[in-house]
């Protein structure tokens, strides 16, 4: 009997991989990071609209998310992404030095390669028990704090950079007590997820912690999901997030699918694409659709950038912050 | 046998049977498992039909979740009929043959036990990725191992490989090599000796390990995970699928696409404990 049960599934199996590998329509792989989920879901009904009437041809998109930087290691080590739409220049810059984009990717497209921008915000429970306002709070005693780890995390990195620029702020360049600020806010951190989705399960799903430090997108979503549970709290000043996109030059050579992957790219900054950023809380880099979301984006928020001399760019933020015993490594040592 | 070891025996059992002891130890291991198993899997069935049947097909019959269960099944056809393969060469190599190695090899069967799935994820991608030592090789050739379904099928073979070895080896031990012997010496080949005189032995022992072997093959995350890729509808078996939707907020589905795997270990399980009876009731006949 087990023999026949046995046959019955590896026909069905052998099946199922003839009629996978059958179909024949062109095929796009975009590599992106956690919190773009349900915007690419949108954005890639509307590309496959648009090239079935421009270009008369099927296309499929395959999706992967996950932390940015681990997102980058997988293509990397193989993982052939067509496109990669991660959440820092630094982890797209990572594949470019392992030899698959070609030098100069960030000049490719309009805005840095960023066709929409984000920034980091506050997610408290109702009512703000904690009375968290602003950056400083994040240190007091008694505050849960949730924020993925830097080190695998693109949005965590921009979390760390945001608190860091306003201590650098709020204690005039005076990097002892900088660093004793940080250190304090990491000591309250209660759970430290490896990528920004696992972080807002852990807030909004099991209920853990004060206040999460989160994409602006990711908490706009947070509140749609469970409404009522939730307040957005924006800091008055933060920092401009700058998710890039990119081509994986040796990948689409090699597939043949150039064409089809520039323009899945550029479509991005069509009225349309930037909509459905705006759509999805993300913050269009076009400043006349932005103006249509001025009910979720605070347009006066003082946004730093990563290449404020303060941060220097995100290579020099990296070494120094980031990397194996640098800033983070010494002051989260619990 | 002097009276006075009796006394001290019966004296021992009857302080086993110490009737608080034995009632604190039933109450502690049922509340374990209420605990630990029966509450945590009757919150996946629970919430899986929470929102309704409808919901419930709905979720089943997505076309990512249709995928993901194509690729767990085929994926464990192919483990679980290589497992087996090996498992028995190697179970009937360490038992009927004397040589050197003998004892690594024992080793070597037992080290996915011990290993941590992301180890045994790591070391395909460090092989078979893009900057592994075989690259070249498989990028001459058009072949794509990690973030495609070689991998997944190659990581799961690696954490089930101990499952029927194990489980053959001390069956093969016991009966030992006398009728097989005389199966030789009355002029039957190794095929005609395994098929008529071991396999009958350590039939039940096989089938059981094969069903160990699926429930573990079908569940595995850890490992495959690591080379996935994650690509939806393409490299994402059920377990993934079942952590993508739960990352997107979809708990209902998540739950929904946990119940099938959870009825299907239930199922499995049960198909163990029959097996199991069938293989008793068998041992009594042929010892009576």
């Amino acid at each position: 009997m087990f023999k026949r049960i046995f046959t019955m599934l590896s026909v069905t199996a052998l099946l199922t991989v003839f009629t996978a590998t059958a179909r024949a329509d062109q095929e796009l792989t975009n590599v992106s990071y956690d919190p773009t989920r349900e915007l690419y879901e949108a954005y890639n009904t509307a590309f496959q609209k648009y090239w079935q009437e421009t270009k008369k041809e099927k296309v499929t998109v395959v999706q992967s998310h996950g932390g940015s930087a681990k997102q980058a290691r997988s293509v990397i080590e193989g993982n052939e992404a067509d496109v990669v739409t991660l959440a820092l220049a630094i982890d797209i810059t990572a594949v470019e030095e392992a030899g698959l984009i070609q030098k100069g990717w960030q000049k490719k497209l309009p805005n840095n390669s960023s066709p929409y921008t984000s920034t980091i915000v506050f997610l408290v429970r109702k009512g703000n028990p904690k009375k968290i306002i602003d950056w400083g709070d994040l240190a007091r005693e008694g505050v849960g704090v949730i924020t993925p780890n830097p080190k695998t995390s693109g949005g965590a990195r921009w979390n760390y950079l945001a608190a860091w620029a306003w201590g650098d702020k709020e204690y005039s360049h005076d990097e002892t007590k900088v660093l004793a600020y940080i250190k304090k806010v990491f000591d309250n951190v209660l759970v430290l997820d490896s990528g920004a989705r696992g972080s807002t399960n852990t807030f909004v799903q099991n209920g853990q912690g004060d206040v999460l430090l989160a994409w602006e997108n990711e908490a706009y979503l947070s509140l749609a999901e469970r409404p009522g549970e939730f307040e957005i709290v924006t800091p008055p000043t933060s920092i401009l997030a700058e998710p890039p996109v990119a081509i994986v030059d040796t990948y689409v050579d090699k597939k043949g699918t150039r064409e089809l992957a520039t323009e899945y790219l550029k479509y991005l900054y069509s009225d349309e694409g930037q909509r459905i950023a705006g759509q999805h809380y993300y913050r269009p880099s076009n400043p006349e659709i932005i103006k249509e979301f001025t009910k979720y984006f605070d347009l006066n928020l003082k946004l730093i950038t990563i290449d404020d001399p303060l941060l220097g760019g995100w290579e020099t933020a990296q070494k120094k912050h980031f990397s194996d015993g640098g800033v983070f490594d010494r002051i989260y040592t619990k | 046998m002097p009276p006075s070891q009796t006394v001290k025996i019966g004296a021992e059992s009857r302080r086993q049977e110490n009737p608080f002891i034995k009632n604190a130890l039933i109450v502690i291991s049922l509340l374990f498992t209420l605990l630990m198993l029966v509450m945590p899997l009757l919150v996946v069935v629970t919430q899986a039909f929470g929102a309704g049947w409808a919901n419930f097909a709905r979720a089943v019959t997505d076309t990512f979740t249709v995928k993901a269960l194509q690729l767990t099944l085929l994926t464990t056809v192919i483990a679980v009929a290589a497992n087996t393969l090996f498992g028995l060469t190697a179970a009937w190599c360490l038992t009927r043959y004397r040589y050197r190695g003998q004892s690594l090899l024992i080793t070597m069967i037992d080290l996915p036990f011990a290993v941590s799935p992301i180890i045994a994820g790591l070391i395909f991608i460090l092989t078979y990725g893009r900057l592994g030592w075989t690259h070249s090789f498989l990028e001459a050739h058009n072949l794509k191992i990690v973030f495609a379904a070689p991998g997944i099928v190659m990581a799961t073979i690696f954490v089930t490989i101990p499952f029927v070895a194990r489980e053959i080896i001390p069956v093969l031990t016991a009966r030992g090599t006398d009728e097989e012997q005389a199966a030789v010496l009355m002029g039957a080949g190794f095929f005609r000796t395994f098929f008529y005189v071991t396999l009958p032995h350590i039939r039940w022992a096989l089938v059981y390990s094969v069903i160990l072997c699926t429930a573990r093959a079908m569940g595995e995350f850890g490992a495959v995970s690591v080379v996935s890729g994650h690509l939806r509808g393409k490299t994402n078996t059920l377990p993934l699928h079942i952590e993508i939707l739960y990352n997107e907020h979809h708990y209902r589905e998540a739950f929904a696409v946990s119940a099938i795997l959870v009825i299907t270990s239930i199922v499995i399980l049960t198909a163990r404990s029959v097996v199991e009876r069938i293989a008793k009731k068998e041992v009594n006949q042929s010892v009576r």
